[in-house]
């Protein structure tokens, strides 16, 4: 596994190929966007998809905070899928993420879908986070600096000799860190989308995330391309 | 078949009036009526079977009239369905009799549906799937209780497809609403009459009414003006020779092999087309409209030609065809004979054909195409067993209509042809999938779609699961989409073209579509807004799986003529040389050995087996072989594979190589690698959708869509980690073993060799191994870990080209598509700001 190092306000932070970022000077891991328990919230809707994304998602956090040691975990928000999701986690998965709130300083950045604290599950609630000259928020403000957000789940194509590829990424440029989502039932936003391009007026750089380590791409390079953005459901054929 | 019954009144008279004798199968098909048996009735087109299939409900219908629902139609086609309706209302108008005939598709407005359910027409013409959602209804009994009769059209197109499976499970369930049900099959010569026999007969044995072949098809090969191509699939070098062909005939089909081909040739005929002969161009992403105006336009006779894919392989008589011509390679002996079949659709005259091969290889095809027809040699898979994603979608909907017994749905179930093998065991599965998503883990007891009750009926949890069911109803899964419209206030609609490609677009960029040169202007939502004209290069869209393999017969003739150099004389003498070269610098493929060929060039080693198992094979074993030379210690750098041969070269010389083509590589290798393919995803997600798993639509949720739904690859990847053995992975992998990679034909081919590997070690490329060395570059299929080479590779030839990374010094050959990739890399962003909101 190779990190890759960007720098933000001065400060080193490795991007992790997982989906995390570790700011070694701290001793502080952040990640993004779990989305715990959205497949229960599909199954609610009718569609029963694989149980196992709460399992799948808190595989990788733990997988992070092994390989990383943090004293401090910041969640940047969105944690649970919604308001109710942690009533509906199997009491094991809630056994499992209470051992790894109790194992650093668990800070829950709240986000739109999960606007209250989860209850019982350790850690503590914040609006935002604040350590040192670095800003952690769910939701990026326009003009912020040294800020790590999450919230779009951005993922970016890259156009290869045999076809495009799309993975999650890591956006950045020396003002911001936009993190990828965590959760395993994730999609994602693409980076030419306006809603994150609006946020790296001057560029920046994609880290696509791969499977040991990440590449890197400039959002030009990203963004040669205006993608659907919404990607039409699968339909069935008029017959 | 004893003795034929005599045409009753008024048939006879109408018969005569227009000047027909009844053909024998016809009378055959009314004899088996009047017993009350099924039959399948097998007969070239244009041979009347369609009114053969009618003929017996009519006199029936004639002779005792009733209301209610005597007979229904069943079509794959929605079109097809209408116009049969048209056909059937000539005679039933011109004898005077009260039959009420009409259709029902996704079509149909509601308040016809509404009155056809309230007063059903004698006979109804629908599609298998407006068929599942009226089994679906809970009134499904009353509606057909009175029904006698089943006509299933084309039958050979449908069996052995899921949307067949569907059907054949519709069918199921009528026979056990209407016992003594009568089935009459209709199909055009197949290779294999028993599976068609099983799947209409559906437990009993139908009568078997064959019509002998008319004469046959006149076939002959056209080459290109100049020389014959190495390589290549378009044909379009062949413009002007088939140009003038299209002059000297009434009216042409031109058949291509994929959409793209189509569009391409479309536009290198209108180049050339200086008396401007109206020529069209029909294939199956071009708006529906558009291709209604032109199938219009052909049956009136104010077209020369049309360019068409597959599209037009099935369906509606066109009387007034009088030439087939057939671009690029035929494929299998079947596939040609349907293809032929629309031109001259008269059953005393003989159709006239003309192929045109695209390269070499091609005109071999070519070559043992016409030997195979001449040998009245019909071709393509036995059908495979149904889809447990079909079944899955249809114990849904058969809930949605009324509770059921498992053991009673079990035995109807396996009364349908594909399903005749089911085990009980998979049966349970996909029972308890449709319940509550068959996790190990019972996680959703609450949110369950199906219960049981105390005598063990299973029951839908409610109307609104029902509703749902029918809305995502279908077996069609089609990739995402985005519809082509030209921009500006009332722009026309022009058609679809897959996502993929439009990602590979810049505002300004320009593309061939719809046959018309088109400027990309925008991206709204989901419509892709265009302008005509343009300039630069135009890309042209590819679809993906819109490929078919070549078959197994015909691949085996073309081995026997390579190896047989008496055959060779009439080839043209290009051909000749090519072929006499490789006796010289090498050997040629024989007929039951594997020849493979090694040899330097360009600081790396190929190796070339010539198996002709077709493309889909060839590609699996690309994958096995590269994986095996990795363990061997070769360097394997890639591969390519095209219908005749594959091709892999790696950093060193392959050492053992019979070694390599060991029947052992389809264990562990394959497994692991099929697991992590972009092809078992594709597959997957088809087989997530119909199962149900995945819906296509919401009711009242498009707004909130991005929230409520998964992404198919996520839930695989959770799946496959934590319950491998999961109904929907086992369907899946069945479904990838018989399609995309083709397993049976890799085995089969591996177990023939086996022994008997001809090695051939050369110092330079041999003449046969040409063409598929200029294929190189096109290869698709990857997994995780080619994606993240790929992106590796992007990474530093951007870097390269970018000044921040020092240039390579290793030699390196980009692939013109990889520097048109780079070129747009490299590009300055136009209109960055102008992304769509």
């Amino acid at each position: 596994m190779t990190a890759a190092p960007v720098h933000l306000m001065g400060e080193r932070l490795l991007l992790d190929p997982l989906g995390g970022v570790m700011w070694p000077a701290a001793g502080l891991l952040a990640v993004a966007d779990l989305h715990l328990e959205k497949g229960s919230a599909c199954a609610a809707r009718g569609q029963l998809v694989p149980p196992w994304d709460t399992r799948a998602t808190l595989d990788r956090l733990a997988a992070l905070m092994r390989r990383w040691r943090p004293r401090t975990v910041v969640a940047l928000g969105d944690s649970f899928h919604d308001a109710r999701g942690s009533l509906r986690m199997a009491p094991a998965d809630a056994a499992r993420l209470r051992g790894l709130t109790e194992a650093a300083a668990f800070i829950w950045v709240l986000g739109n879908h999960d606007p209250a604290p989860p209850e019982g599950l350790g850690g503590q609630a914040a609006e935002v986070w604040a350590a040192g000259p670095l800003v952690f928020r769910h939701q990026a403000k326009r003009g912020a600096e040294g800020e790590l957000c999450g919230h779009h789940h951005p993922k970016a194509s890259i156009a290869t000799r045999a076809g495009a590829v799309t993975r999650p990424c890591f956006v950045a440029d020396a003002r911001r860190l936009m993190l990828p989502a965590l959760g395993a039932y994730t999609g994602g936003l693409d980076v030419a989308h306006p809603a994150i391009a609006g946020l790296f007026p001057r560029g920046g750089r994609a880290f696509l995330l791969g499977q040991d380590r990440l590449f890197s791409f400039t959002l030009a390079q990203a963004a040669v391309s205006a993608r659907p953005q919404v990607r039409p459901p699968p339909r069935a054929a008029d017959a | 078949m004893g003795t034929l019954p005599v045409l009753p009144e008024p048939f006879a008279s109408w018969f005569a009036r227009r000047g027909w004798t009844p053909r024998p199968h016809q009378l055959a098909t009314i004899a088996a009526a009047r017993a009350g048996q099924s039959a399948l009735l097998i007969a070239p087109t244009g041979g009347g079977k369609t009114l053969a299939g009618f003929l017996a409900s009519l006199i029936d219908l004639a002779a005792a009239p009733r209301a209610g629902l005597h007979t229904l139609y069943v079509s794959p086609l929605k079109a097809l369905a209408t116009d049969i309706a048209r056909n059937l209302l000539a005679p039933v108008d011109e004898m005077g009799l009260a039959i009420a005939v009409e259709t029902r598709t996704g079509d149909t407005p509601a308040n016809r549906r509404k009155r056809q359910k309230e007063q059903p027409p004698h006979i109804l013409l629908t599609t298998p799937e407006s068929l599942a959602l009226l089994l679906s209804q809970p009134d499904a009994p009353t509606m057909f209780a009175g029904l006698s009769t089943v006509v299933i059209d084309e039958v050979h197109a449908l069996a052995g497809t899921k949307r067949g499976d569907q059907l054949a499970l519709c069918l199921a369930r009528l026979g056990a609403l209407v016992p003594g049900l009568r089935r009459v099959g209709l199909s055009a010569t197949v290779a294999h009459r028993g599976a068609l026999l099983d799947y209409v007969g559906a437990g009993a044995v139908p009568e078997l009414i064959e019509v002998a072949e008319r004469a046959p098809p006149a076939l002959s090969i056209l080459l290109p003006d100049g020389r014959l191509p190495w390589s290549g699939h378009m044909g379009l070098n062949s413009a002007s020779a088939i140009l003038e062909r299209i002059g000297a005939h009434r009216m042409t089909i031109v058949f291509v092999n994929t959409r793209a081909q189509g569009e391409l040739l479309f536009q290198a005929l209108w180049k050339i087309n200086a008396n401007t002969l109206p020529i069209a161009l029909h294939h199956g992403s071009l708006d529906i409209g558009q291709r209604r105006k032109v199938e219009a336009a052909m049956s009136s006779g104010q077209l020369r030609a049309v360019v068409a894919t597959s599209s037009l392989d099935l369906g509606i008589d066109w009387g007034g065809v009088d030439l087939v011509i057939q671009v690029g390679a035929p494929k299998g002996v079947s596939r040609l004979l349907q293809r032929v079949g629309r031109a001259n659709h008269r059953m005393d005259e003989a159709s006239r054909a003309i192929l045109v091969p695209a390269n070499r290889f091609e005109l071999l095809e070519c070559e043992a195409v016409i030997e195979g027809v001449a040998a009245r040699e019909q071709d393509g898979d036995p059908p495979r067993p149904g889809g447990l994603d079909v079944l899955a979608q249809h114990l849904l909907l058969m809930a949605a209509g009324a509770p059921f017994h498992p053991d009673a749905m079990f035995t109807e179930v396996r009364r349908a042809a594909p399903y005749a093998g089911l085990l009980r065991a998979d049966f349970d599965d996909v029972l308890r999938f449709v319940e509550d998503g068959g996790y190990a883990l019972a996680a959703y007891d609450r949110y369950r779609k199906l219960f049981r009750d105390a005598d063990s009926l299973v029951h839908i949890r409610g109307e609104r699961v029902a509703r749902m069911a029918r809305m995502n109803l279908g077996t069609i899964v089609e990739a995402p989409l985005l519809k082509v419209r030209l921009a500006g206030r009332g722009g026309g609609a022009l058609g679809e073209v897959e996502e993929g490609f439009v990602n590979m677009m810049t505002p300004g960029d320009t593309f061939m579509f719809a046959g018309r040169l088109l400027r990309y202007v925008r991206l709204r939502e989901t419509t892709v807004e265009v302008a005509e004209g343009g300039g630069g290069e135009p890309m042209v869209p590819a679809y993906a799986g819109s490929k078919y393999p070549l078959t197994s017969n015909l691949a085996a003739r073309v081995r026997a003529m390579l190896h047989d150099p008496a055959a060779w004389s009439h080839y043209p003498p290009p051909v000749r040389e090519w072929l006499g070269l490789q006796t010289e610098r090498s050997q040629l493929p024989g007929t039951d050995d594997l020849l493979v060929e090694t040899f330097p060039r360009n600081g790396r080693w190929f190796l070339v087996a010539y198996c002709f198992e077709g493309r889909n094979a060839h590609q699996t074993l690309g994958m096995l072989l590269t994986r095996r030379m990795e363990r061997f210690g070769c360097g394997p750098l890639g591969f390519v594979a095209t219908d005749y041969v594959i091709a892999v070269w790696s950093a060193f010389e392959p050492g053992d190589v019979a070694g390599l083509f060991e029947q052992d590589m389809l264990g562990d290798d394959l497994e692991a690698w099929m697991a992590e393919s972009s092809m078992l995803r594709r597959t997957f997600r088809n087989v997530a959708v119909i199962a149900g798993l995945i819906e296509r639509n919401h009711p009242g949720q498009e707004k909130n869509r991005r929230q409520v739904t998964v992404n198919s690859d996520l839930i695989y990847d959770v799946l496959r980690r934590h319950q491998p053995d999961h109904v929907l992975l086992r369907a899946t992998r069945a479904d990838a073993a018989g399609g995309l990679t083709d397993l049976g034909r890799l085995s089969g081919m591996l177990g023939r060799v086996a022994g008997r590997v001809r090695h051939v070690r050369l110092s330079r490329v041999s003449p046969l191994a040409v063409p598929v060395l200029l294929d190189i570059g096109r290869e698709t299929v990857r997994t995780a870990g080619d994606e993240d080479a790929l992106l590796a590779e992007t990474e530093a030839l951007v870097a390269e080209a970018t000044g921040d990374a020092p240039s390579s010094t290793a030699p390196m050959r980009v692939h013109p598509v990889h520097r048109a990739n780079l070129a747009i890399l490299q590009r300055k962003p136009r209109n960055q700001r102008a992304q769509p909101a």
